[in-house]
């Protein structure tokens, strides 16, 4: 565990020597010039004496105002469009290295260790791009909607997005994860933090037309066409076949708004489609074409890439759901805890299949269990946050989360998941995470069959 | 005024049935023109709907693809180095029966696309959208046929003298290595089951773990850890983690650790931006060997300043009368890393 002068404002008594270099520094770098400058003019042989006495009197975080407290601060609008304060530079996207070699074809992945309830900020939206991202003029960029031939839609259509934010709009919640999630662990424990297990998975309010109501305003017959092709407008123009079941339900959402804002330049500004449920792939960013067709289309990423390897050696084609998952993002591993006694254990879960209906949590590695408490709202499609409550009495323990859904579908065990689909799947992996604490207080990832 | 108001809701639902019916939203959006329709519709379908027509041989696909594609993918198509690779991982065997063997007998070191890919309709569409990977759609069709036709060729489908087109397509899937590899006998498409008329099974898991809540078993089995050098090949996990909060990152990286790891980085960035080709970290090549560089500016307060200079725009006469090509492709931070890295003892 870390040493408890590095934790800010404790007080511990100790008679000489108990101020570490570092809170010597950030005594000397406070406004207490008298004390800085007894320092300096003391030299060493003064500090401890002095610094003792200062301890001793209490926090000097409260017996000195701070500077934010006797001054005057900045003006409104000083940041037109706000930024995170200057102390939150360590929770930021980052890539797995070694896991693309272009930076265009690569993933960086969301901090999940360090963020609280379910909205992901959109600045710290995981990232995928198939080959690059552009920041795309709102003006030029048009929506096609068309048939694969004239039986199936009366009409194509091209909406702007003058248009198209005419419409009726929905606002939802859902979560989104990238099919790959957790691939690199497919074989075993590969990646150190929570941030590189389950990191492509974030969740934003999505605000937008259902699709439905845009096939439906270009006459689509739904008996001939049952699936829909969406198709975005970057270099890649990827594309993925989605279910018209889907569409009919009118989950589908041709999304421009994410988080109260338009959606991010890297998550598809002007427009993505939301296929709650389904892996991120289907969530084509900078949509510009829909067309709906009568048997669906292999494409490259349903066909070469985001196909599940089997033992036999066949591929799953159109695996597409993500089923019920959960990670406890802390404690977890590559944090260090601070002390004995209690935390609030806190995670995520989530369900392609509906909502999240309840969640346990292990400290003993699987043998016993018991359920955490569930954030509500409890919505579709979406994470749900679980929180517990836990005293470590500093021994070895391994922390796991198991979810349940609606459909009462339970979250996998490593051991189950590989008795059918192996070890070289690369998708789809939801295996029940679990969390190594030693002794010493450090947090490791493990495996846990 | 509830009278009015009742009129009022009947006048306009009368009116409006008909209008409704016929055009929902008006004045949002227009027809799209066909001339626009054929201009994004460039999806090609496995029954080869859309497929465009053209024809392209073997020899032109290598010329074209030696030009176009194989920086990134390699003359053969084998190349790792920028993405899996395209070609290889199949036998003869495989062309009968439709079943890549090596994916399952685990003689396969990587898959390739070829072993993967059960339409050869996908592989079009995609070199056709997106290919080369920095001028996608640059490629005309007869250019698309071409370039699968070597990549068919390689793979030993498709004999050298072999004309690929749209009308003999359709022969060419029959021979693909893995078109018998794919199931959608799973529960994790989103819409109907095959059975009525859709894909898979219609939801059904393949995993029946239960919610069990008391002594679930016996002993805690770990089937894998992280192993060391997972732990600091993502950095100075500590910075990952804010310096406050009920938790704090694992410090992972010594100071030492930190400068190797920097130092290893840096190598790397000389490797690819093609210093090493020239010079040794302690030895001439054919320019200077880094450590003399170092030893001739070390007492030079202006050092860094001038050898980026001098990166930048090369030279010659310093070291001999090899002469240094110019840099400027170079990032101007990428170079100043390098030289300071060289000024500091490159390792």
């Amino acid at each position: 565990m870390l040493d408890i002068t590095k934790q800010p404002g404790h007080l511990k008594p100790a008679p000489e020597n108990f101020l570490s270099e570092n809170q010597i520094e950030q005594v000397g770098s406070g406004r207490r010039d008298f004390l800085r400058n007894a320092f300096v003019a003391a030299g060493a042989a003064m500090v401890t004496p002095l610094a003792a006495r200062a301890a001793s009197e209490g926090d000097p975080n409260i017996l000195q105002n701070p500077a934010w407290t006797t001054s005057l601060g900045m003006p409104v609008a000083t940041n037109p469009y706000g930024v995170p304060s200057k102390y939150e530079n360590q929770l930021l996207r980052r890539e797995s290295p070694g896991l693309a070699r272009v930076g265009g074809a690569s993933v960086s992945f969301c901090p999940l260790q360090g963020l609280f309830g379910i909205i992901t900020p959109s600045g710290l939206h995981f990232e995928r791009h198939h080959q690059g991202w552009h920041d795309i003029d709102p003006s030029k960029h048009r929506l096609m909607v068309n048939g694969s031939d004239d039986s199936l839609l009366k009409k194509p259509k091209v909406y702007t997005l003058d248009d198209l934010m005419r419409l009726p709009s929905a606002s939802r919640i859902h979560f989104i994860e990238c099919g790959a999630n957790t691939g690199l662990e497919w074989g075993n424990v590969a990646v150190p933090t929570v941030q590189y297990t389950h990191g492509m998975l974030s969740c934003s309010e999505f605000t937008g037309v259902p699709l439905k109501v845009l096939l439906e305003d270009c006459g689509v017959n739904y008996k001939k066409a049952r699936y829909v092709l969406a198709e975005g407008a970057d270099g890649s123009s990827m594309t993925r076949t989605i279910p018209m079941e889907m569409v009919e339900s009118g989950e589908v959402i041709v999304a421009y708004g994410q988080n109260g804002e338009m959606l991010r330049p890297e998550n598809g500004y002007p427009l993505r489609l939301v296929v709650p449920g389904v892996q991120g792939v289907s969530w084509v960013k900078w949509l510009r074409r829909i067309e709906v067709g009568d048997q669906p289309y292999a494409t490259k990423d349903e066909a070469v890439h985001y196909i599940d390897l089997l033992p036999s050696g066949l591929h799953r084609q159109y695996s597409s759901i993500q089923e019920a998952k959960s990670v406890i993002t802390s404690p977890s591993g590559g944090q260090t805890l601070l002390d004995k006694g209690f935390y609030n254990v806190t995670g995520l879960a989530w369900s392609g299949r509906g909502k999240i209906k309840q969640v346990d949590v292990s400290f003993d590695g699987g043998i016993n269990w018991q359920t955490a408490r569930l954030e509500g709202p409890i919505q579709n499609k979406a994470l749900t946050r679980f929180n517990i409550n836990w005293v470590w009495d500093g021994g070895p323990a391994i922390l796991q989360s198991r979810a349940m859904d609606e459909t009462g579908y339970v979250q996998p065990k490593y051991g189950q998941l590989r008795a059918v689909r192996g070890t070289k799947s690369i998708y789809h992996n939801n295996a029940i995470q679990s969390w190594k604490v030693s002794g010493n207080g450090e947090i490791s990832n493990v495996q846990v069959l | 005024m509830f009278k009015f108001s009742k009129t009022l809701f009947v006048l306009a639902l009368a009116s409006s049935t008909s209008a409704f019916a016929v055009d929902h939203f008006q004045g949002i959006g227009r027809q799209a023109t066909p001339a626009e329709v054929k201009a994004w519709d460039i999806d090609v379908r496995p029954d080869f709907k859309g497929l465009p027509k053209g024809s392209g041989s073997v020899d032109r696909g290598q010329d074209v693809f030696e030009e176009k594609c194989a920086s990134c993918h390699g003359s053969f198509g084998e190349s790792n180095e920028v993405f899996t690779p395209l070609a290889g991982g199949t036998s003869p065997d495989d062309i009968k029966t439709g079943r890549v063997r090596g994916l399952s007998s685990g003689e396969l070191p990587q898959r390739t696309t070829f072993t993967k890919v059960a339409t050869i309709s996908t592989v079009f569409d995609y070199i056709q959208r997106a290919m080369p990977w920095t001028s996608p759609k640059s490629l005309a069709p007869d250019d698309v046929f071409a370039i699968l036709a070597y990549l068919l060729n390689l793979q030993e489908i498709v004999p050298g003298d072999f004309v690929l087109s749209d009308k003999n397509i359709a022969d060419v899937q029959k021979l693909l290595p893995n078109r018998n590899g794919m199931t959608t006998d799973h529960g994790m498409w989103a819409g109907a089951s095959a059975a009525k008329g859709g894909i898979g099974n219609g939801g059904k898991p393949d995993t029946n773990n239960k919610a069990c809540m008391k002594n679930c078993k016996s002993e805690v089995q770990i089937g894998s850890t992280l192993p060391e050098y997972a732990r600091t090949a993502h950095g100075e996990l500590q910075d990952q983690y804010r310096s406050f909060g009920p938790v704090r990152g694992t410090k992972t990286l010594g100071a030492e650790a930190a400068k190797k790891a920097a130092d290893a980085g840096t190598l790397d960035l000389a490797t690819k931006s093609g210093c090493m080709a020239c010079h040794g970290l302690k030895s001439k090549i054919v320019g200077p060997g880094f450590n003399e560089v170092q030893l001739r500016y070390k007492d030079q307060t202006d050092a860094e300043d001038r050898l980026v200079a001098k990166v930048k725009s090369g030279g010659q006469g310093s070291w001999g009368s090899m002469p240094m090509p110019p840099n400027g492709h170079l990032k101007d931070e990428d170079l100043k890393t390098l030289v300071k890295w060289i000024l500091t003892g490159a390792k």
